[in-house]
């Protein structure tokens, strides 16, 4: 039963977003139109872009990931799918899980494919780019999981543009700090290892966690 | 019934408790302004100066209170929210909420307090470290509990949904607590314990006892305020509250 509802709802999804191919693109031009917008800003110069180069890459999909949050639940809660969720024989919680992992497949691995290309633009030294890589595939289902507690506690609401972000980064700051620390940490020569296990321990714990709160939190949106 | 049990039940009813906190909320403001009063006299006048840091270490009894107070009030929201979600309790939604405004003043206090008392012992007003940096995020937390709480309009689905957010919050109290032990911080660490020896001077704790005591107290009387007044609100339209304010005019 469980089995079957995760493979309906993921064939499901990946049709929907099949017949809108176009719009699957949008988070990864966005990341790049940011890094783009950072180099122009920073002057382009090669050596002043290299030392930013992971922070900013880290912001780019961080920003990209924000504006994609409002996807995650919003279109179902209009035409009613998230009410059969909540009927449905099968936990919401698992349900939820199940949702944010498509997601997360659908637009953050796509930024984490051009990322190379990315850091190229940015001038990322070479030998960060694999602990980047590294911690963006950490951080990422991270940011994607605490992003569905706030996209489902927002989902109630007509218009929730500013208010997602401002709920959202708060708890994005500490995978930040630690995604973007792993590769400082690199850069210094110093071992990554350390944060980015802690990546991992906080993505073992919110996986297990953020889709009970965000059930909890659909059920009270849709009360 | 057992009174205790009782009195508990009773204290859900909202005619029941205007009345409770119409009646010690003035108690709580009054005690802790007595208490805390004496609190900054003692610090100002009583304590020696510190061997280091001079007089200007005497802040420490407005940050240091203030700051666990940020966290304190943070606990008991998240509490007074679980009760909330998982036992539907009226009352208990109205106090979570009423916690997020006192304690984003407290963490506010606190930023305050620690940025003008960092600009001459450490030479910056603000520093990106651990500490001050989660500080900084349980204040947005607060924020966005109260922004989340005013943006639906159900009242009770908007205190369910904001007390999730609180719940979830919760995870980042331990950080900031042990933020000063985990990482190397420019922030001094803890001086004062509980349990065990602290490293304070005695001659500096009574008064730091005294602010810790006054905040609380204070705090009391400022939740059971605004507790009762978003409970009048609530029940605007109920008979009770007509008659009392018939009664006041």
């Amino acid at each position: 039963m469980i089995r079957s509802a995760a493979k309906a709802l993921i064939a499901r999804d990946l049709r929907m977003l099949w017949r809108r191919r176009g719009d699957s693109l949008q988070p990864a031009l966005f990341a790049v139109l940011v890094a783009m917008l950072f180099a122009l800003a920073l002057g382009g110069e090669a050596q002043a872009l290299s030392n930013v180069a992971a922070a900013v890459l880290w912001l780019a999909v961080l920003l990209a990931g924000l504006l994609a949050l409002d996807t995650l639940f919003r279109s179902d809660a209009e035409d009613g799918s998230l009410e059969q969720w909540l009927l449905a024989p099968v936990p919401l919680a698992w349900l939820v899980a199940v949702r944010v992992f498509t997601h997360w497949a659908t637009t953050a691995l796509p930024l984490l494919l051009v990322t190379p290309l990315l850091a190229e633009l940015l001038h990322l030294p070479r030998e960060q780019l694999p602990v980047l890589l590294a911690s963006l595939a950490l951080g990422t289902p991270l940011l994607s999981l605490l992003g569905a507690v706030v996209a489902a506690l927002t989902v109630g609401m007509p218009r929730s543009g500013i208010l997602v972000a401002l709920l959202a980064l708060p708890l994005y700051v500490p995978v930040l700090v630690f995604g973007a620390g792993s590769v400082a940490a690199a850069a210094q020569g110093l071992d990554p290892s350390g944060a980015l296990l802690l990546l991992g321990a906080g993505l073992v714990m919110a996986s297990l966690l953020a889709p009970l709160a965000a059930a909890a939190a659909i059920r009270i949106a849709l009360g | 019934m057992n009174p205790v049990v009782r009195w508990f039940h009773q204290l859900g009813s909202p005619p029941y408790f205007d009345r409770f906190a119409a009646r010690w909320a003035p108690w709580g403001y009054g005690l802790g302004t007595l208490v805390m009063a004496y609190g900054i006299w003692a610090a100002l006048f009583q304590v020696p100066a510190d061997y280091q840091q001079g007089d200007s270490f005497r802040i420490l009894y407005i940050h240091v209170p203030s700051a666990w107070m940020s966290l304190f009030v943070f606990g008991l929201m998240a509490v007074y929210a679980a009760i909330a979600l998982i036992w539907r309790i009226k009352l208990c939604e109205i106090l979570a909420m009423a916690c997020a405004p006192i304690g984003a003043a407290f963490t506010v206090i606190t930023l305050a307090t620690g940025s003008i008392w960092g600009k001459p012992m450490w030479g910056t007003w603000w520093d990106w470290d651990p500490r001050l940096t989660s500080e900084l995020i349980l204040l947005f937390l607060y924020l966005g509990i109260m922004g989340l709480y005013n943006a639906i309009d159900d009242r009770r689905a908007a205190a369910r949904a904001a007390g999730l957010l609180a719940i979830v919050g919760v995870v980042l109290l331990p950080v900031i607590r042990y933020s000063v032990v985990w990482w190397n911080s420019l922030h001094q660490g803890q001086t004062i314990r509980l349990l065990g020896e602290s490293s304070i001077d005695g001659s500096m704790v009574p008064p730091l006892v005294a602010m810790l005591v006054g905040t609380k107290l204070w705090f009391i009387g400022s939740l059971l305020m605004r507790a009762r007044a978003d409970n009048l609100h609530r029940e605007s339209g109920k008979g009770w509250v007509t008659a009392l304010v018939e009664v006041k005019r």
